[in-house]
């Protein structure tokens, strides 16, 4: 790491020039909250590090078409000021809260989250679950792309060389709609999730589920989206039965590994018992 | 590597150093600007020791580079007395003996006086998680939270 060089570049452009430049020896520096880590332990040693967080296009929470845009060094602490968002999108602003203690919070952004690629990444449930889109700036412009498609598997991305997010999208919200994630760790704070949960769901005038999505954590490679549970939501008032169906549905889908800090059982039970909860508390926030 | 200049603002007053692209604000602060106030228990943003506010936010100087202080302000366990006149925090930490060791302490500090200024009335479940990222070894911690939470009463009081 002796020979790292370090870039904060004012721009989009300049920044996808600095990073196709190194052809893969490059990091991008947002909160980094999971980057200095890696550096300090020599599990990564770039040649550059580019630091993203003076360009105008990363920074910021704005309204954007009536949902919301937040740029990519946005940390969560920010996040949890912003009521307009808390009030739209309670489940994704939990789900990036839950990252680390008040420090990290005061540094660490979803889209570093996202990109660090943990298959136990708190903010990225959620974001699936609300059907996120996100800028991808590169050699060849920007594309938009769906927040799912971005990690690929246990720290690997989607994203080529030169390619970095610049911000993520929460789209327009019809009422009656709200979302919450839910997470499980064996510690009461400060740990990593054995289970996580997301739930957005859009209820009609008389409370009964028009559209749901169900996203669990930390129980797979990668985040795995529940269609069963969602269909089981999906023309009931959210009820009992229904939210019985979603357990047994997250609990189907749930591919979980065996370690010290929870075995296959109960990994795979609590998914269920968290997607349920989550649901529940989703609907009830759209009710109110 | 040629080293960066930085130029900075530490506890109020202008502050230049030159470090590694690769060193961190805490290795900066205590290593090259000689404020040896902030502690490095873990260097992987788990402890809390190393805690200072950056333009403002708490955080972990063990998660921040060096060069990204450039342009910002820092704020140092160093800045927290007024002269010889202690901050309240750390006058009732003393007076209820919040801290053996002291080496947690710097951190629990900073971390604390970051909460009463955004909220002067915590609860004590509020206390406990705002601190869950500052780590001691020796109090048991309930001696940290009482003294936070008397600060916090005197301080409305006053
Ligand atoms: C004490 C502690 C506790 C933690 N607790 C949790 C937790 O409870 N839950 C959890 O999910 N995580 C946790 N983390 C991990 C970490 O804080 C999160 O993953 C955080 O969201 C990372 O964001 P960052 O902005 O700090 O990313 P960085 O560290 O800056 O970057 C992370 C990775 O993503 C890449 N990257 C960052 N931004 C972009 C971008 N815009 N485009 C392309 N690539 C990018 C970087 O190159 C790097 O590889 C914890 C970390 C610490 C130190
Ligand atoms: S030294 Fe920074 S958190 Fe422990
Ligand atoms: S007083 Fe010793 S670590 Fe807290």
């Amino acid at each position: 790491m002796s020979g790292m060089r370090y870039e904060a570049p004012g721009s989009v452009d300049e920044a996808v020039t600095l990073l196709a430049d190194a052809n893969g020896a490059a990091r991008v520096l947002a909160g980094g909250t999971d980057l200095l880590v890696q550096l300090r332990a020599g599990m990564i040693s770039p040649d550059v590090v580019v630091n993203i967080k003076n360009i105008s296009e990363t920074q910021g929470i704005a309204a954007d078409g009536g949902g919301f845009c937040i740029g990519a060094s946005v940390a969560g602490a920010e996040m949890g000021e912003n009521a307009a968002l808390k009030a739209a999108w309670p489940g994704v602003v939990e789900g990036a809260e839950l990252i680390g203690s008040t420090q990290v919070q005061g540094r660490a952004t979803m889209a570093g989250n996202l990109c660090n690629a943990s298959p136990a990444a708190d903010s990225v449930p959620a974001l699936i679950a609300a059907g996120a889109t996100c800028t991808v700036a590169g050699p060849n412009g920007q594309r938009e792309v769906s927040v799912s498609d971005i990690p690929t598997g246990p720290g690997q991305t989607s994203l080529g060389n030169g390619e970095f997010v610049v911000n993520i999208k929460l789209p327009a919200r019809p009422a009656n709609a709200s979302d919450a994630y839910l997470r499980m760790i064996p510690r009461t704070e400060m740990d990593i999730a054995i289970v996580g949960a997301a739930v957005n769901l859009v209820l009609d005038g008389d409370g009964t589920c028009t559209e749901a999505s169900v996203v669990l954590g930390a129980v797979g490679p990668k985040t795995i989206t529940v269609a069963d549970a969602a269909a089981a939501l999906v023309g009931s008032k959210v009820d009992d039965a229904a939210l019985a169906a979603v357990s047994a549905a997250c609990s189907a889908a749930a591919t979980p590994i065996d370690d010290k800090r929870g075995t296959v059982a109960y990994r795979t039970k609590v998914a269920g018992v968290m997607a349920a909860r989550a649901a529940a508390i989703a609907a009830e926030r759209a009710r109110s | 590597m040629a080293k960066h200049h930085v130029t900075t603002t530490i506890n109020g007053e202008a502050a230049e150093y030159l470090c590694e692209p690769q060193e961190t604000l805490l290795d900066v602060l205590r290593d090259e600007v000689g404020l040896t106030g902030t502690k490095e228990g873990c260097s992987s943003g788990d402890c809390g020791a190393c805690s200072v506010m950056l333009d403002g936010r708490l955080v972990c100087s063990c998660l921040v580079l060096g060069v990204e202080a450039e342009g910002k302000s820092v704020e140092t366990i160093e800045g927290m007395a007024d002269g010889e006149e202690l901050h309240p925090l750390q006058q009732k930490f003393l007076e209820e003996a919040a801290l053996q060791c002291g080496f947690c302490t710097p951190g629990v500090l900073i971390a604390a006086k970051a909460l009463l200024e955004t909220n002067n009335n915590p609860t004590e479940t509020e206390v406990r998680y705002w601190l869950a990222g500052n780590l001691c070894r020796c109090t048991g911690y309930d001696k940290i939270i009482r003294a936070v939470m008397d600060t916090a009463s005197d301080m409305r009081g006053a």
